[in-house]
């Protein structure tokens, strides 16, 4: 067994889980729900398994190293944290249909990682050669996955926000609408899983100019990437402000979470693709 | 004319302690940080400069795009943010403190219309008692009370963690703590670079505000070398490297292993592998076409040197083996570039084994000198990069604030609890500082155990 087949499994489980939750979503059978739930929990544990066996398999070709270097394996690792910060917010707060929100993104990059990236197990160029790639990269991506929760969870809520405008006249048919939780819940998931993904965020700046200090003498040296980084901190920055002291929940709030993502994701892709930094991701340096 | 004063002073302290200006703040910085990103930053390079208008180049350097996150309009975002959440902490510190310090410890009844958690007991138990039971009661099973006799009534209170509520403020001052470690770096530090031929030594850096810098000690470079993967690609750039004081090696430094990710710290100044390249030395020789007058020409690294007739020349590749590019010859062979006095460019490739091809390459070209290639001696050179930043550990200090304030400001609040015992009422009431949904099940506990723990005495 190879971790490439335990990543194919992955994904076919993230779109199984994805696919019954869109049952969930038609049939309303709670049990529908368990079952989406559990094939995504499923997919995480074979995930952990490939991680943990590609670890091991650039062991034995002699180059080992965590398999966080390069584009394919942080995009799998981003998938793996986005399940795992689900996981954690449905058995916390128990909103079960959250999941046909989030784990199309799970699936978005664990298909696009396997059909579109090369997957070789690459030697770790020298200056990926520290400790502080693990803590940084965990830090990111686990922000990063939080904020997209958060996202998947603002656009829940503005669905069900125009919905409730739409049929406030008439009386709510219920259907659909009725398996979303209501929108102040929708709104406060929103700010906790942001209020997660902060902190780590935090971290995961922290940690890299902790390790740019220590491998090149500069903390900070406005490369695009850590500028988008703190672009990404000032527009959650300025959702907490929001929220704490100009009431800014709902509606702005589900934008400025979903605007906040968008810049997240344009840290983590657009910086590579379309400016040039030191985050090449295994392309070299 | 005071009161005029007073009045735009008044509104001066309004605006910087105005979250709308954090607001306009935080969405400005991020907006326009994304310029620096776009916008190549140093020098531009002529590429760049060649897509550009003339006009979008002026004005670009008008505004200081190329340097933008040192421009004096970013900087003075950067304090205007700065004096907003001072200006914010002071306006806000004031209350806070009050409320940790002097906390309400009687529950009147227009605050009881204001808390989110309120539940009544009823009890015919003597209020002395009731009080001294109810007071152990949460003692054991929230925080330590504090009571007071208003009036015939008895009033609890008792609370949770109040502190947390600075937070906050711990995180605004982490911000300024990290910028004055910037501070502290930009004013005593320094960043430069050095390169180091093997077996060289050298005594000062050059630094990126184009200085000279005399470092007090010599670095000696002993060798460097690339090591690779099997598949080529780099695995490990190594120097090996000693320091020198008054011309000798100092002991824990000599031979010190310097690569990227672990660099060299000497006197609180950090050597940082950077770049490396060839160093090497190259020796010709120029005669007339019949091979005589020899005269020796050594070209060093990538240097160019002046010849005999005035003319210049660099080395621009070379090779221990040319078969590999021309198949038939061997040995080594350099391909060289002539500047001559007239302005004209040559470029051309000289042997060491074929002195017939290098007499006629000069005959062809109608020159009377001919060059030679004699080898060259190998050797790498090591580029540094070198650091001093005495803030660093402010920096790090703000971090780790930053770290302890938003996880405080995040995930605990400040509980409070309070009693009143009257007329046989006994009134609960709670709130929390934030995250009221997480304390309400909390309090409604805490209610419900009180309640049982009164009327079980009672039925005894």
């Amino acid at each position: 067994m190879t971790s490439s087949m335990l990543f194919n499994a992955t994904t076919l489980a993230y779109m199984a889980s994805m696919v019954v939750f869109f049952g969930f979503l038609a049939s309303r059978n709670q049990k529908v729900g368990l079952a989406g739930s559990l094939l995504a929990y499923a997919g995480l544990s074979v995930q952990t398994i490939a991680i943990g066996l590609r670890w091991k398999e650039s062991y034995d070709m002699g180059v080992g190293h965590a398999p966080l270097s390069n584009l394919y394996e942080s995009v799998v690792f981003f998938s793996w944290t986005i399940i795992l910060i689900y996981m954690f917010i449905d058995l916390k707060y128990k909103y079960r249909i959250v999941g046909a929100f989030v784990v199309p993104f799970a699936l978005l990059g664990m298909a696009w990682a396997q059909l579109g990236l090369a997957s070789n197990i690459e030697p770790l160029v020298p200056a990926l050669q520290s400790n502080w790639l693990l803590y940084h990269v965990i830090t990111c991506f686990l922000g990063y996955a939080a904020f997209a929760v958060a996202c998947g969870v603002s656009i829940m809520y503005l669905i069900k926000a125009a919905h409730e405008e739409n049929s406030s006249s008439s009386v709510s048919a219920g259907g659909l609408m009725s398996l979303f939780p209501p929108t102040r819940v929708l709104d406060d998931l929103n700010y906790r899983a942001i209020m997660i993904g902060f902190p780590l965020l935090t971290l995961g700046i922290i940690t890299g100019a902790a390790w740019a200090n220590y491998a090149w003498g500069t903390y900070w040296s406005w490369d695009p990437k850590e500028t988008w980084s703190l672009i990404v901190w000032f527009v959650y920055a300025a959702f907490l402000h929001a929220r704490f002291t100009r009431g800014w929940v709902g509606k702005r709030a589900a934008w400025l979470s979903i605007i906040g993502f968008a810049a997240t994701i344009f840290c983590y892709l657009g910086v590579n693709l379309f400016l040039s930094g030191l985050h090449s991701y295994g392309g070299g340096k | 004319m005071t009161t005029k004063n007073r009045d735009v002073l008044q509104s001066l302290w309004d605006f910087f302690c105005s979250l709308k200006l954090t607001m306009f703040l935080l969405i400005t910085l991020a907006i326009t940080s994304i310029i620096g990103t776009i916008i190549p930053q140093g020098a531009p390079p002529p590429e760049y400069v060649a897509q550009i208008s003339a006009t979008k180049l002026q004005v670009y350097k008008t505004l200081g795009f190329f340097d933008m996150y040192h421009s004096w309009w970013f900087i003075l975002l950067l304090y205007l943010l700065t004096v907003n959440l001072v200006a914010c902490s002071i306006k806000r510190l004031p209350h806070i403190l009050k409320i940790i310090t002097h906390p309400t410890t009687t529950l009147s009844s227009g605050q009881e219309q204001s808390i989110a958690n309120v539940a009544s007991i009823k009890s015919s138990e003597q209020p002395e008692a009731l009080k001294d039971r109810i007071s152990s009661f949460l003692k054991s099973e929230f925080a330590q009370p504090v009571i007071t006799e208003v009036d015939g009534a008895w009033h609890l209170f008792a609370q949770k963690s109040p502190w947390c509520r600075l937070a906050v403020y711990i995180v605004h001052l982490s911000v300024i703590v990290i910028f004055i470690g910037a501070m502290i770096g930009s004013l005593f530090g320094y960043k430069g670079y050095v390169s180091i031929p093997e077996g060289e030594t050298i005594t000062k850096i050059g630094l990126r505000s184009g200085q000279e810098l005399d470092l007090g000690f010599g670095i000696r470079c002993e060798q460097f070398s690339v090591s690779t993967y099997p598949n080529g690609a780099p695995k490990e750039f190594k120097s090996i490297l000693t320091v020198l004081e008054n011309g000798k090696p100092v002991p824990d430094y000599t031979n010190a292993r310097v690569i990227v990710n672990d660099p060299l710290q000497y006197k609180g100044i950090t050597f940082y592998q950077s770049s490396y390249g060839d160093a090497g030395t190259h020796f010709f020789t120029m005669t007339d076409t019949e091979g005589k007058n020899s005269v020796p020409v050594t070209v060093p690294g990538t240097d160019s040197v002046a010849l005999p007739d005035g003319s210049s020349m660099h080395v621009t590749q070379a090779t221990d083996d040319v078969s590999a590019f021309a198949p038939g010859l061997s040995g080594p062979a350099a391909q060289v570039e002539v500047h001559s006095t007239s302005g004209a460019t040559d470029s051309f490739v000289v042997y060491a084994n074929h002195p017939e091809l290098n007499v006629s390459y000069a005959k062809q070209h109608g020159s009377k000198l001919v060059m030679h290639y004699k080898g060259a001696q190998k050797k790498m050179y090591t580029g540094l990069q070198v650091a001093k930043d005495p803030g660093v550990w402010v920096v790090w200090l703000g971090c780790f604030l930053m770290v302890i304030g938003v996880y405080v400001a995040f995930f605990m609040s400040h509980r409070r609890v309070w009693v009143r015992i009257q007329n046989g009422h006994i009134t609960v009431a709670g709130n929390s500082s934030k995250n009221q949904a997480a304390f309400q099940p909390v309090f409604q506990q805490l209610v419900d155990k009180l309640t049982t723990d009164l009327t079980k005495e009672k039925t005894r």
